[in-house]
């Protein structure tokens, strides 16, 4: 069944989640469950003066109760600054300060009522650039204490969680010879990742002293690892399974709930408790997405050429660095997108406040930074009166060219010149009012625009990150494929199924990929995170699936007499053509009997990893690397749009996206993939802000009332996806990942298209009907003081 | 206080005990382990709890229980199965309208109403009729896609019965 990748496969978990079947976390049933609360800190920063759960053990049913006494153990995946509970200070409001587990949930919210909590206020702070004043009130005081990766930079005695510098070349020569210089600023505000399913996560702590966690996470192998650093435990004693995981978008990365659980199920007596989290907490009690305000400065020569880039991007981290501080860093030698700038001068910073914790999110940092990059592209190419898209293709990256670490670009690394072109030609957007809309006289109600943006990511994720996956055959030959990747949509399973399926000959109804992993069982695996799944757990399956098809060759030639690279796979038997005789794959796959009964072989099973070759860290002063990351993905996307001038409200009329992908493995999935990511951009391009009191530093749309997401009544009336397939080179049948990259350029290019449409431009996100008519009005009365009406 | 209910879920009559605040999500999921009806967010706001009450899509979460009594509830434990799938979800298979698969029972459950009374929906129809169900994995496109085709697969399935 060669010819399986590339074509549009259902997804092999689809009957399971259209029946109902598919059971999720809090779907599971577990005897005797305790139900948790968790007792979270009502002030933005304090100091913890003491915590009593005395009176909350009162009540009846209450079975357990901890505190930060009881576990005053850090977390933290790079930078261990968070610990269990609070202990000596809460640094948001949710912060976890105690939690107690009782028979029913009623008990457990009647207990934690009864927590006794003595706080002393402290001076919150909320903005960036509050955060990196001299006189700013420090989140973290004992910063320089924590352990971190060698590769994350905090500073201590400031709020600064991290700063990776990135210098190339002779930035301020280069700006000094520039024809015309540009400076702008945008931000983004802080926004949710908003899953169907809220965090949940059960945990049990046996007599032996064995941990069994079952969680809603992206992440297993690494919740182990988490949890038994945290708690001190061998690896071999706690089982993390994941069953099926309702989207996680980054929200689910490392770990989230489960060390509470642990924490009450090691005073439980054995006895699971749950903790989750109601749609309110899971706004402000998870993690969100950081805030970011960048500036960037732009030295262009006569020729359009930018000769000068420098960029300040400055993150609102939250109360902890999380996965938060390696989005500064991707962002960092990242932080020229998709062009190549000769000089730079590149610091991406993150700063400690008071919100919510800022971690990844579908992009890892980069719809932020190309919020900011794309729109500068814009501004520039129409201030210096230069159609957009030749002033991109002009600057853009590709093989040969070098980034902002100084990587050159080899053959393989995709082109975003195409995509870029194809986008252009399919709106007609080349060439279109270069200088801009010069309307006069009265606004029509409605008017039309076309914009567009550019996008590129690497997988952010430590050198070594690996997978690996097991096949082994049922007696009937249909092939179980084990892998530890999550498939919480995106379509791995289905996609390392066509993989298997399409080394082995055989049909994918023939492979039941094992996708839900427990971690006692299951392959190790990194985390799936980063784009890195389709391209990592691909190859492995590969890998695996020419190990499996040796075995099954070696068996069937010395069964047939002939020899095996005479042999084929196909119709689920081995095949030697030439005579036409063949061995069906039952009578193979536990071992082949002779018919005198004596049997060769066993039981036919591979294991197979993947680790990406050639890495290398950056440069910790410069950032220079010639090869930081495994692997680039580009892409463009443009949107035509209609604004209504009198309302505000801008209609999505058509989005065209475009990808360079290395290879389509399955058209019906990437269609998916580009679609959600398309909607989902446009959330966060025109809906979606957390919104913090600076009173009180709660967070009051907390609700999918007040935070509204994109419905199916909101989705663009047409969207096109195309794709470029310049083979990656160490991509399984030359693949590479896309899941993130699709909702990267959405908000730029909308605000591009708004520009085009009315000459006005949003900078800080989202792009509200409020905003738009607030520009027109301000825009009118500029141009009325120029005599220029509008 | 504690009602006895007697109704019928997926056609099989059930007799349970039920506290006067218990949901008929809570019920359903946590008595009956009719898990595949889903809570999202337990203020009617997502719609990953829709159920039909007496033909009726609702959100679960905003039902008591208690109200149940002589009701007919369908989740999507009773709209079709392995090898006998209604057309709303054979059509969602076809289409790679499924990803988390999270809000897709509720989406199904929408659907599935919807088109009882719609044989013949536009584009703009079903966007609207859905736009109760909140995914945030698809985009919708696909979805919507499936149940335009599903309404035609009805229309034909119905028309070579009369």
């Amino acid at each position: 069944m060669s010819g399986v990748v590339g074509t549009p496969v259902p997804r092999v978990d689809g009957l399971d989640k259209v029946t109902g079947a598919a059971r999720y976390a809090a779907d599971l049933k577990f005897p005797r469950l305790l139900h948790a609360e968790v007792v979270r800190s009502p002030l933005p920063h304090a100091r913890v003066l003491s915590v009593s759960y005395a009176r909350a053990l009162q009540v009846p049913g209450v079975r357990a109760a901890a505190s930060g006494a009881d576990f005053p153990f850090h977390t933290g995946i790079y930078l261990k600054d968070q610990t269990v509970f609070a202990t000596d200070r809460v640094r948001m409001v949710g912060d976890p300060v105690a939690a107690v587990a009782a028979d029913t949930p009623e008990a457990a919210r009647e207990a934690a009522q009864l927590v006794d909590v003595e706080y002393e206020p402290l001076p919150p702070v909320f903005d960036v650039l509050a955060g990196m004043a001299p006189d700013a009130p420090l989140v973290h005081p004992e910063l320089g204490r924590y352990e971190c990766v060698p590769w994350i930079n905090p500073r201590a005695g400031t709020n600064v969680a991290n700063h990776l510098k990135v210098r190339k070349g002779d930035y301020d020569g280069a700006l000094a010879s520039a024809a015309h210089v540009f400076e702008n600023t945008f931000e983004v505000p802080q926004v949710q990742h908003v899953p169907m399913e809220n965090h949940v996560s059960v945990a049990r702590a046996d007599l032996a002293g064995r941990v069994e966690v079952h969680t809603s996470a992206q992440s297993p192998f690494t919740v182990r690892h988490l949890l038994c650093a945290c708690f001190k435990l061998p690896h071999s004693d706690v089982r993390v399974v994941v069953p099926n995981v309702g989207g996680g978008f980054g929200g689910k990365a490392g770990i989230n709930l489960e060390p509470i659980a642990v924490a009450l199920a090691m005073r439980a007596n054995g006895r699971p408790v749950r903790v989750s989290v109601d749609r309110s907490e899971e706004f402000y009690a998870t993690v969100v997405r950081q805030g970011l305000r960048a500036t960037l400065t732009t030295g262009v020569d006569r020729n359009g050429k930018v000769v000068a880039q420098r960029m300040e991007y400055l993150w609102n981290c939250g109360a902890y660095g999380g996965y938060g501080v390696n989005v500064v860093r991707a962002a960092g030698y990242t932080c020229g997108g998709a062009y190549e700038f000769p000089n730079v001068r590149g610091d991406s910073i993150g700063v400690y406040t008071n919100r919510p914790v800022g971690s990844a999110y579908r992009g890892f940092g980069m719809q932020e930074i190309h919020w900011a990059l794309e729109q500068q592209m814009d501004c520039v190419a129409r201030e210096l009166g230069m159609d957009p898209v030749e002033f991109r293709l002009l600057n853009c990256l590709g093989p040969g060219k070098k980034t902002v670490t100084g990587q050159v670009l080899d053959a393989g690394s995709g082109r975003v010149d195409l995509c870029i072109g194809r986008v252009a030609e399919a709106t007609g957007l080349r060439g279109r009012r270069a200088e801009g809309p010069g309307r006069t006289g009265a606004l029509p109600k409605s008017v039309k625009g076309v914009g567009m943006a550019c996008a590129v990511k690497a997988p952010a994720m430590p050198n070594n990150a690996s997978s690996s996956v097991h096949m082994k055959f049922c007696d009937d030959a249909d092939l179980e494929l084990a892998i530890s990747g999550i498939d919480y949509g995106q379509g791995l399973m289905t996609v390392a199924a066509q993989f298997a399926a399409e080394a082995l000959g055989l049909p994918v109804s023939k492979i039941r990929v094992r996708g839900q992993p427990d971690t006692n069982l299951s392959p190790y695996d990194w985390q799936t995170v980063a784009s890195r799944q389709t391209w990592a757990t691909g190859n492995a399956a590969l890998k695996a699936a020419a190990d499996v098809r040796r075995q099954l060759f070696a068996m069937a030639s010395e069964a047939l007499g002939v020899p095996p690279d005479e042999l084929t796979l196909r119709d689920v038997a081995v095949w030697h053509e030439p005579s036409g005789r063949s061995i069906a794959l039952p009578l193979l796959v536990l071992g082949y009997q002779f018919p005198d009964g004596h049997t060769i072989g066993g039981p036919v099973a591979a294991a197979a990893t993947f680790v990406p070759e050639g890495l290398l860290f950056l440069d910790p002063d410069t950032a220079q690397s010639a090869k930081p990351v495994a692997k680039w993905t580009f892409g463009a996307q443009a949107l035509e749009i209609t604004v209504d001038t009198e309302t505000g409200r801008i209609a999505i009329d058509r989005a065209v996206a475009c990808y360079d992908v290395g290879k389509v493995v399955n058209p019906g999935l990437i269609e998916g993939q580009t679609f959600g990511g398309i909607v989902q951009g446009l959330g966060t391009g025109m809906m979606e802000e957390l919104m913090l009191s600076t009173q009180t530093g709660r967070v009051v749309n907390a609700s999918l009332m007040d935070y509204k997401i994109p419905t199916s009544a909101d989705i663009p009336t047409r969207m096109e996806a195309s794709f470029v397939e310049t083979p990656q080179k160490d991509g399984p049948m030359g693949a590479r990942g896309i899941g993130e990259h699709t909702m990267i350029p959405t908000p730029a290019a909308l605000a591009n298209a708004l520009y085009d449409a009315l000459g006005i431009r949003i900078r800080d996100l989202p792009i509200t009907a409020e905003k738009v008519l607030r520009e027109l009005k301000a825009k009118r009365e500029r141009d009325a003081g120029t005599g220029k009406a509008v | 206080m504690r009602h006895e209910i007697t109704l019928r879920v997926n056609g099989v009559e059930e007799t349970h005990h039920v506290e006067s605040n218990t949901t008929l999500l809570e019920f359903l999921r946590d008595t009956l382990d009719l898990t595949g009806t889903k809570e999202g967010c337990n203020e009617g706001e997502c719609g990953a709890c829709t159920v039909l009450l007496d033909g009726q899509a609702v959100n679960a979460c905003l039902v008591l229980a208690a109200e149940c009594e002589d009701a007919s509830v369908t989740t999507i434990e009773g709209i079709g199965r392995a090898g006998a799938l209604h057309p709303v979800q054979e059509a969602i298979l076809r289409h790679h309208a499924v990803q988390c698969g999270f809000c897709t029972p509720g989406m199904v459950m929408t659907a599935v109403e919807y088109l009882e009374d719609h044989p013949r929906p536009s584009d703009d129809d079903v966007r609207e009729a859905l736009s109760g169900n909140l995914c945030r994995c698809t985009g919708y496109r696909q979805i919507v896609d499936a149940v335009l085709d599903a309404a035609g697969t009805l229309r034909a399935r119905d028309g070579s019965r009369s």
